[in-house]
Order: structure tokens, then C-alpha cells, then sequence
């Protein structure tokens, strides 16, 4: 047994300890710990009362034994009993006691508040230490409720101790995390944040951790911190390795309290006072410098703390993004660790240039070290350190450097490690697709993935590679013979036979003219794998030959043998029976031409256009522009791809790719291949028109052999109510996207739709509106197989429009499961007229990356219309009437789809006025009338739409009794035509 | 910081303290799953762990793994350091710590812990603080030392 060194030296305890140790084995253990609780219940409940010595160690060995693992049921009462010994270590047992065993027992959390409070009000600094240690230890609601106000008090009272400011601060930080809600702010925070210019570094330290978190969700309240954190850090910063005594921590000044600085500026945008900037510039070009520096001391400890500082630094200059100087001088530095012989720091410059590799500041410096980063994917020994070579790879490919980082990853995937093959193979595909070029290198990579990993590719990507073939007619003859020749391998994955059936079935005439791959070699070959797959698979193959009867008329005997034998017409599966059955009538009833006009070649998938190309045909107008996709292909991928990376590979589970990489959706070709993990979401609503995905359904047999079709016109699935608040989340809301004008423009003759749509998430609208009235469903889905934690959205509106529009909504779940949807209702009064639109903030956190993005909701003056008939006569007489210059708007312009009769009548009366017929002498010409219903008054519009076709333009004349409403009116209309 | 758990080689472990509300059974599990992956890392093999949605940063000393799961945002050099400074503290107060003296005074483990960290942040970072803190609490506690019974001196009570 050692000696001890210090403490109290309980012997009993200390002997127990060791009789422990010295058992042989578990049972003996378990025998020895029963005989102490057996001891120690009979001293409990002994008639002899315990002195507070006896209490404590016996309270001691429960918690020992507890902490050994096992259970503990009895002791609560005597150990809360410690609590109001006046011996300090006594009191010390019981609160250690309690911290680790806590017992939601009502009664006991009682007595327990109640000494606590004791302590608390002692004015013994020791003592009230020990109450607030506790306190932070548990956390639990029954103390918040209890302390939460009284806890601010001693944080900024004048005579309170340091320790005990410092312990404050920090249970009080506990206690806003576990109830946010009972901390409530008030005269108290303006004077913590003063606590950054305490004299005492121990103070400054534990204060800064509940600034920053009150921070974080009340920014606006704290925002004074700003110039005190920067004004600090300077000091830090510049100050010698021995002006802060105990705070130098192996030559480094104040290393923790650095960081936490550092921390806390990342809560806020760069500083607006041009001092306060400059000084912070100056503080993170010094941090910067200083690592350049030589070492002050050989010790890891010293390297560290150092680098702990630079990785915060540069933490910051990320998050600011402004700083082109500072960016590009962080990813060098970053640069210089890659090939550090510490692996930490290799690890982390591989993990913070990931984020570097977003920025378009430092993107290009981020490039410049691709050979180091692939070498480490060859050669780091750690796997936590090749996945992190891999995240950069993927962070930092763009166009130029594609072709080479695919081949390095898809030769890292032949012995990549089992944990992050799934991940890999998303990533190639995803950058095969993005950055495809030439597509025969396209369909190369899918099929050497499928080659090489074909168990972790997920149906989406062999989905994509089947679009893609069927979309571009260049690439087909290539796909066909390379397809036929990866069957050729004795082993080949299912899903390469899926690809190849499918593609065969398709294209494969388009190499019936070599000997090698005449009709009949292709189906034998196909045929060959037939016996090995799963029905879906087999499926799939009865299709291919079917199709292969029209595309080989020769072939026509030898599959029908193959349809009649008893193996498929006879088949268990009804399905596989089905399709044999159907397809040996159809091979010998139907004519040439009805068999080709059935088995017609697949029709090309919807596309919609990529998000470069829809760029450049953006004065197109509404309707065609596809929603979201992040411009070009780096940021895509650092933002969202990228963001969300990390977060998959801790959770293990990889999100599927509903990622549609060059803009079409993942619908899935194959129907009753499999049920898609995507139709879930796939289709909210119809009216997303041309741009809807093809319908992706389980049921028809010959559904594979259909082109996609648009699906019906009802809502998918009731989604769950809304209800209990949303976490909050702490990022100001993002500025809304730059298309939020555009779709809303969408929506301004229509109530329902898809308002929004990205890689994960789709947002679908529905909105009914009576008079001045109206509510509207937000249905949000996630397309992702991970949950969305922390979602939450708010609604707010902007300027004077909240005096004209009441907008109200409840909180949506925090939590989204991957593939759900969850609906949001909005009530809406219009007061008076307006011409803004509210504002939809969204905001949660996929795979740990925040996701931040504001969208105008589509809530137009025009929604409260009522339409008003009228006969030629009163329309006119009104439209005289209605003739001070401010009360008409006209707009003459350029018609940006064609000018169809019908088209048109069904946006005007989209708008809710009423179309009226025979009114306008000429009648080309498009009249309408209706009465906007606010709270406040109602207003008269009269609207005329004058196309001239031969000019393809329109003039467009609104006259209101409110000159606003005509503007807005003619604004509204002139984008819609 | 979410916990801190020290564990010997053979994966016992030797100290648990956690700063989120779990039950004792997630904390079983926790600890079990954390100790079995830390104990399956080789030797140079980098000092992070991404686990769930947290980082895992250890160190060894000795026979006792020092074992932090942190938030994703947090720095994990400085939480190295975090247990550094604690390794340091242990040391200084038993004088030259050995994973008996924390078996054995497992209670001043917790009650040093404690001042050095609080609620998963630091609360104080000099050395010199933390320790006054805990001499003083020790002067009281001998002050307050009544004379015991010969019996209990030899433990057989």
C-alpha cells in the first residue's frame, strides 16, 4: 500500500481500497464489496449515532464502490447529512457524494438545495466554492430553478472573492446550458462583460466561457465584448513570455485564455470600428509571425500551446474570410506542418485547409500542396489522418485538378479502410460527375467504382450513371462496349450487372456489328449472370431481353425459350413470373411495330439545366432556372459537400447522394430495381412543372420500360405536427440567396410548389388565402438519410413591413430524421398594402456544419385579391376614373416565354383578379379587375396586358386607387410574361 | 469539454467526470466504447479521435490513458494541454503521481479536477491558484482532525 502523501488518511477506506486490489477475481470482489455494504447498512442503521468521521468514510467507500461500477442504494441521506457538517472535509465527502450519484429524489434535492443555499450565503469563500462546484457538477433543472437567480448576484458583486467569481461564472454557464430558460438576462450581463477587463487572468479565464455562450445566442446584448476581447488579446499577444507569471505556460502567455479569445471573436462578423480591426489584424499577424519563430523550448508542450493559439488564429481568419493577406498566409503555414513529423499537427493542417479550400481567397493556395496531400493518402499509417487527407483531396478538386484526384482516390479505395470506403465512394462519384468533361471518363470512373467497390455503391450513383448514358448520345456506344466488357470478369459486382443490363438493353445495338459482341454473345453473357443475382436484379434482366427482342429480332427464339422455361413463368416471385409471363405474350402477339413503339429507346431524363448553364440562361424567366445549386463547382463542395463531410464520417453512417450532380434529379430510372431511398421526397408537388422529377414507383411491371412520368397533383405522406420549441442557434441569419427574388417570382400566380431545393433539403409550399387572410404550409424535407439536429426557422419581417403584415407560425421539431419531412403552418393578415416580402430563415446543422439560409417567402400584394366582374361599360368608366398620373404603372417589355393565349389567362387568373372577356375592343388585348383586401382599406386595381406578337412584347397597365399598389403590381407582372 | 475519463492499460477505469446530464447506463456504454477504441490506437498514431459528433483527445502517461471528448469546435491542441496541466497538478500534489496514489486518494483526484475545471471549461490555469486552493482546503481539514481511536488507526473499523 503507498504511502499517503497527504489528506486526511482515511485507514479504513485505504485498507478496503487494497483488500479490493487484492482480489483474484470478480467474484471474490463482488464478495468483499457485498460484506462492505453489509457492514456499512448495519452502521446506518446501528443504534449507536455515527460521528461525522465514521460518515464520511463510510459515505467514501459507497462512492468508491459506486465508481467501481457497481450499484449503490442507500447512503443518499447520510452523505447529504455531510452537507451541513461544519468539518470541511466532511462536508467536501458529501458534496463530492452527491455531485457523482445525484438522485432525482424530490425530497432529497430539497434537503441538498437547502444546505447548498446554506453555504452560499456563509460568506466563507471555501465554502461557497464547494456549493458552486456542485451545483456546475449536477446542473440539474430543480437547481436552476433554485440558483439561477441568485448565482448572477455573487458573479457581479463587488466584494466578492476571485475563486468564487470564477466558480460563479462557470456554474452559471452550466446552468444557462442545461435551462437557458430560467437564466434570465438582466442588469447583471453588461457588467460580465466587463469581467474580460478583470485584473485577475483567473477570473478573465472562466469568465470568457459564459460570455462567449451567452454570446452565441444573444449576440446583440454582448457585442461590446468585441473591442474588450480584442484590447485583451493584444495585450496577450504582445506581452513577454514572463509579464503573466503563472498564466506563462512553457513560455507561452496565457495559451488558454489566447484561445478562448480567439473563440469568442468567432461569434461575431470582423470588428466595424477601423481601430479595433486594425488591432486585431495586427494581434493575428503577430500569432502568425511568431510561429516562424524558433522554438523558446524543446518541449511538446511548448509546441502545443503555440500551435493551439495559431489553429484558433487562423480559425478566425477562416471565419472572417476577408483577409486575402491572412488566408493565404495561414494555408502556408498550414502548408509547412503537412509534412511535420508530429502527426497531431499533420492532422490538423489537413483538417483546417479543408476549410481553407472554400474560401475563393486561399483555394488556390490550398492546391498548390495536392502532391503532399496524396502522399499522405498513400503513406499516413493512421486512418483518422487518411480520412483527413481524403476530406482535403475532395475540399480542394475543381476542374483542373479532377482527373488526377479521382484516380488517386479511386486507387486509394482498392485497400482503403472498410470504415471509410462508403464515404469514398460518394466523393468519387460526386467529383466524377461535377467535373466531368468527356464523358467516357465519366462513365469509366462509375463503372471501375463499381469494379473496385461495387458492395458501397449505393443505388443513387448507378442510378446517375444509367441518366447520364441515356442523356448524351456521344457517350452511348462508348458505355455499351466498355459495359460489355467489364461483364466479361468472371466475378462481377451485381451492380455492375444492374448497369449493364440496363445499358445492353438499351445501347446494345450500337455494337451488335462486331463478331465478338454480337446480339447473342451479349445476352448470353448477360444470361450468364442471371442465376446469381437478386430478384430485383433479375428483374431488371427479364426487361433487358425483352427490349433485346426488338433491338435483335434474331435473338427473339432464344429468349422466349428462356421466358417459358419453368424457371421464370413458374417462378415463386410473383413479380418475376409477372414480367415472364407478360413479356413472352407481348414478344409473340404484338407486330414489329407495336413491339418498337413499346420498347422504345428510353426517352432522355427531365434535365434540368446545370447550374453554370442556367447562369447563362437566366433571362429566360421563371419557371426554367433550377433552384439552388451553388455556382461553380468548388464552392458546391466546400459549402455543402464539404461541410457536411466531416459530420458523416463520425456518425459512420454516409448520407445516400440525393446530391444530383450535373442538375438533374435522382430520379430513378429503373422503377422496380428497388425502391428508391429517394421517393420519399422526391416529389412534393406537381406544379414544380417540367423540372419534376420522374415519379419513382414500385408497382407497374413494366414500369422500368416507361419514360418517367410526372406524378399527381396530392401532397406525400402527413407529416408530423409541429410542436415543442426550436433549439436556438446561434449564427445570425444568413442574408437571403441571391435567387430568393426569382423564386419568388415563381410563386406570384400560383399558391403551390417546391419554393426551394438543394442537396438537402427541399422545401414545398402550399397557401390558401381569403380576403385579407392567409395561411400558408411549409412542408420541409430532409433528402438526406441523416437527421437534421438544431432545425429551426423563423419568419420575420423586414422594415415598415411589419406594420403591414401580421405574420405569425410555431416552432417546427429540432429535429429532422433523415428522409421525413415536417410541415409548418403560417397565419398571415394583411394590414395594408405592401410591397416587401417576409423573410424565411432556415437553419440546422447537417453532420455538425451549420446550415444557415434565408429565402423571401412568397407572400405578394396580389394574394389578396378578389376578383371583380364587370361589364365593358363600367370598366371603362372606372379606368377614366382612375386617371391622376401616380395612380397608373406601365411597363413595356420583352415577353420571356411564348405568348400562348391559354398560358397567360392561367397566370392572370393565378394572380386572383378576375379575366374579364369581351371588355377590351381589341381582342388580342387581356383585361382584368379585382379588389386588394387589407385590414386597413381595400383598393381597387384595373390591369391591362397589350401583347404584340409580331414584336414578342407586351405593355403591361396597372391602375389602382393607391399608386403603391400599382407599382407593385406592375413590378410583380412585368417578370411573369 | 462533454467528460473526462482516466483508464489504466488494461482499460479500468480510474476516474469519470461528466459535464452533460447522462444516464448511468449511457455512461457505462460511453465509457466502454471510448476505452475500447482508445486502447486499439498504436503508439505515434495522432491524439484525435472524431466519435459520434465530438473529438476524442488523449494522452498517455504512464500506465493511465487521460481521455477528453470535446465539442467539434473546440481546439484540441489546448485540450491536450487541459490534460497536461491536470497530469502536472496530480503530480505536484502527490509529488510524482502514480496511478496507485490516484486509486488510493481518488477523492483529491475529483476535488483538484474540480478547481482546475469546472462545468468542462477552465476555471483556473495557474498552477500555483489551483493548488493554493486545494492547501487550504487540506489546512482546514487538519485543523478540524480530531485524535482517533487506536483500532481505526490500523483500520479495523
Amino acid at each position: 500500500m503507498p504511502a499517503v502523501s497527504k489528506g486526511d488518511g482515511m485507514r479504513g477506506l485505504a485498507v478496503f481500497i487494497s483488500d479490493i486490489r487484492n482480489c483474484k477475481s470478480k467474484e471474490a470482489e463482488i464478495k468483499r464489496i457485498n460484506k462492505e455494504l453489509a457492514n456499512i447498512r448495519s452502521k446506518f442503521k446501528g443504534d449507536k449515532a455515527l460521528d461525522g468521521y465514521s460518515k464520511k468514510k463510510y459515505v467514501c467507500k459507497l462512492l468508491f464502490i459506486f465508481l467501481l461500477g457497481h450499484d449503490i442504494d442507500f447512503g443518499h441521506m447520510e452523505a447529504v447529512n455531510l452537507l451541513s457538517s461544519n468539518k470541511y472535509t466532511e462536508k467536501q465527502i458529501g458534496y463530492l457524494f452527491i455531485s457523482v450519484l445525484v438522485n432525482s429524489n424530490s425530497e432529497l434535492i430539497r434537503l441538498i438545495n437547502n444546505a447548498i443555499k446554506n453555504d452560499l450565503s456563509s460568506r466563507n469563500p471555501t465554502f461557497m466554492c464547494l456549493a458552486l462546484h456542485c451545483i456546475a457538477n449536477v446542473g440539474s433543472r430543480e437547481m436552476a430553478e433554485a440558483f439561477a437567480g441568485e448565482i448572477p448576484r455573487i458573479l457581479v458583486a463587488g466584494d466578492t472573492m476571485d475563486s468564487v467569481k470564477q466558480s460563479a461564472a462557470l456554474c452559471l454557464l452550466r446552468l444557462y446550458k442545461t435551462s437557458p430558460d430560467l437564466v434570465l438576462m438582466g442588469e447583471w450581463t453588461s457588467r460580465v462583460v466587463h469581467l474580460l477587463n478583470d485584473q485577475h487572468m483567473g477570473v478573465v479565464t472562466a469568465a470568457i466561457s459564459l460570455i462567449t455562450c451567452l454570446s452565441q445566442k444573444n449576440p446583440d446584448e454582448f457585442k461590446t465584448c468585441v473591442s474588450l476581447a480584442v484590447s485583451r488579446l493584444s495585450r496577450i499577444v504582445s506581452s513577454a513570455s514572463t509579464d503573466l507569471q503563472d498564466y506563462t505556460y512553457y513560455f507561452v502567455p496565457a495559451p488558454w485564455l489566447s484561445c478562448k479569445l480567439l473563440r469568442l471573436l468567432q461569434c461575431y462578423p470582423p470588428p466595424e470600428d477601423g481601430a479595433v480591426k486594425g488591432r486585431l489584424v495586427e494581434c493575428l499577424e503577430t500569432i502568425l509571425n511568431k510561429a516562424q519563430e524558433p522554438p523558446k523550448s524543446k518541449k511538446v508542450q511548448h509546441s502545443n500551446a503555440k500551435n493551439a493559439i495559431l489553429f484558433e488564429a487562423i480559425a478566425l481568419i477562416i471565419h472572417y474570410d476577408s483577409e486575402p493577406n491572412l488566408l493565404v498566409r495561414a494555408c502556408n503555414q498550414l502548408g509547412q506542418f503537412l509534412q511535420h513529423r508530429e502527426t497531431n499537427l499533420r492532422y490538423l493542417a489537413l483538417e483546417s485547409m479543408c476549410t481553407l479550400a472554400s474560401s475563393e481567397f486561399s483555394h488556390e493556395a490550398v492546391k498548390t500542396h495536392i502532391e503532399t496531400v496524396i502522399n499522405a493518402l498513400k503513406t499516413e499509417r493512421d486512418v483518422s489522418v487518411r480520412q483527413r487527407a481524403a476530406d482535403l483531396l475532395y475540399a480542394m478538386c475543381d476542374r483542373s485538378n479532377a482527373k488526377q484526384i479521382v484516380a488517386e482516390m479511386l486507387s486509394y479505395l482498392e485497400t482503403a479502410d472498410y470504415s471509410i470506403r462508403e464515404e469514398m465512394v460518394l466523393k468519387v462519384a460526386i467529383l466524377a460527375e461535377k467535373y466531368a468533361v468527356d464523358y467516357s471518363w465519366y462513365v469509366d470512373t462509375i463503372l471501375n467504382l463499381i469494379r473496385i467497390a461495387g458492395d458501397y455503391v449505393s443505388e443513387e450513383v448507378w442510378y446517375r450513371v444509367i441518366q447520364i448514358v441515356i442523356n448524351r448520345d456521344d457517350v452511348q456506344g462508348y458505355a455499351a462496349k466498355t459495359v460489355f466488357e467489364a461483364l466479361q470478369a468472371p466475378a462481377c459486382h451485381e451492380n455492375m450487372v444492374k448497369v449493364g443490363g440496363y445499358i445492353l438493353g438499351e445501347f446494345g445495338n450500337l455494337i451488335a456489328g462486331d463478331p465478338r459482341s454480337s446480339p447473342l454473345v451479349q445476352f448470353n453473357l448477360l444470361h450468364s449472370k442471371f442465376h446469381l443475382c437478386s430478384v430485383p436484379t433479375r428483374a431488371l434482366l427479364l426487361s433487358a431481353y425483352i427490349k433485346f427482342i426488338n433491338l435483335f429480332p434474331e435473338t427473339k427464339s432464344t429468349i422466349q425459350e428462356v421466358l417459358r422455361s419453368d424457371s421464370q413463368i413458374r417462378n415463386s416471385d410473383v413479380e418475376l413470373q409477372q414480367r415472364a409471363v407478360e413479356y413472352l405474350k407481348l414478344s409473340s402477339i404484338a407486330s414489329t411495330d407495336v413491339l418498337a413503339t413499346v420498347l422504345e429507346e428510353m426517352p432522355p431524363f427531365p434535365e434540368r439545366e446545370s447550374s453554370i448553364l442556367a447562369k447563362l440562361k437566366k433571362k429566360k424567366g421563371p419557371g426554367a432556372v433550377s433552384v439552388s445549386e451553388l455556382e461553380e463547382g468548388k464552392r458546391e463542395g466546400g459549402e455543402l459537400n464539404g461541410g457536411g463531410d466531416r459530420g458523416d464520417s463520425s456518425a459512420i453512417s454516409t448520407p445516400s447522394p440525393s446530391a444530383d450532380l450535373l442538375g438533374l434529379r435522382s430520379a430513378a430510372p429503373v422503377g422496380s430495381a428497388a425502391p428508391s431511398a429517394g421517393s420519399l421526397l422526391v416529389d412534393v408537388f406537381s406544379e414544380s412543372g417540367p423540372a419534376a422529377p420522374a415519379a419513382v414507383n414500385d408497382d407497374g411491371f413494366l414500369r422500368d420500360l416507361e419514360p418517367p412520368t410526372e406524378s399527381s397533383d396530392s401532397l406525400l405522406a402527413d407529416p408530423p405536427p409541429a410542436a415543442a420549441p426550436a433549439a436556438v442557434v446561434s449564427e445570425d441569419p444568413a442574408p437571403p440567396l441571391p435567387e430568393s427574388d426569382e423564386l419568388l417570382n415563381k410563386f406570384v400566380c400560383k399558391n403551390n410548389g417546391v419554393l426551394f431545393e438543394n442537396q438537402l433539403l427541399q422545401i414545398g409550399i402550399k397557401s390558401e388565402y381569403r380576403q385579407n387572410l392567409g395561411r400558408m404550409y411549409l412542408f420541409y424535407g430532409n433528402k438526406t438519410s441523416v437527421q437534421f439536429v438544431s432545425f429551426s426557422t423563423t419568419v420575420t419581417c423586414p422594415g415598415e413591413l411589419h406594420v403591414q403584415l401580421n405574420v405569425q407560425t410555431k416552432p417546427v421539431e429540432p429535429l429532422v430524421e433523415g428522409g421525413a419531412q415536417v410541415q409548418q403552418v403560417i397565419n398571415i393578415e394583411c394590414l395594408s398594402d405592401f410591397s416587401d416580402a417576409p423573410l424565411l430563415n432556415i437553419k440546422f446543422r447537417y453532420g455538425g456544419a451549420l446550415q444557415n439560409l434565408t429565402l423571401k417567402l412568397p407572400v405578394t400584394i396580389n394574394k389578396f385579391f378578389q376578383p371583380t366582374e364587370m361589364a365593358s361599360h363600367d370598366f371603362f368608366q372606372r379606368w377614366k376614373q382612375l386617371s391622376q398620373p401616380q395612380q397608373e404603372s406601365q411597363k413595356i417589355f420583352k415577353a420571356s416565354h411564348a405568348m400562348d393565349t391559354e398560358v397567360i389567362k392561367a397566370k392572370l387568373l393565378g394572380l386572383g383578379t378576375a379575366l374579364l372577356e369581351k371588355v377590351d375592343p381589341n381582342p388580342e388585348n387581356y383585361v382584368c379587375a379585382g379588389v386588394i383586401q387589407t385590414k386597413a382599406q381595400q383598393v381597387g386595381c384595373l390591369l391591362r396586358l397589350e401583347p404584340n406578337a409580331q414584336a414578342q412584347m407586351y405593355r403591361l397597365t396597372l391602375r389602382c386607387s393607391k399608386d403603391t399598389v400599382s407599382k407593385r403590381l406592375c413590378d410583380l407582372l412585368a417578370e411573369q410574361f | 469539454m462533454q467528460f473526462m475519463l482516466l483508464f489504466s492499460r488494461q482499460g479500468k477505469l480510474r476516474l469519470q467526470k461528466w459535464y452533460i446530464p447522462l444516464s448511468d447506463t449511457q455512461k457505462k456504454k460511453i465509457s466502454r466504447e471510448v476505452i475500447q477504441m482508445v486502447l486499439a490506437r498504436k503508439p505515434k498514431m495522432c491524439s484525435f479521435l472524431e466519435w459520434r459528433d465530438l473529438k476524442i483527445v488523449y494522452k498517455r502517461y504512464a500506465s493511465l490513458y487521460f481521455c477528453c471528448a470535446v465539442e467539434d469546435q473546440e481546439n484540441e491542441l489546448i485540450t491536450l494541454e487541459i490534460i497536461h496541466r491536470y497530469v502536472e497538478l496530480l503530480d505536484k500534489y502527490f509529488g510524482s503521481v502514480c496511478e496507485l496514489d490516484i486509486i488510493f486518494n481518488f477523492e483529491k483526484a475529483y476535488y483538484i479536477l474540480d478547481e482546475f475545471i469546472l462545468g468542462g471549461e477552465a476555471q483556473e490555469t495557474s498552477k500555483k491558484n489551483v493548488l493554493k486552493a486545494i492547501e487550504q482546503a487540506d489546512m482546514l481539514q487538519e485543523e478540524a482532525e480530531a485524535p482517533r481511536s487506536v483500532l481505526e488507526e490500523i483500520g479495523l473499523t
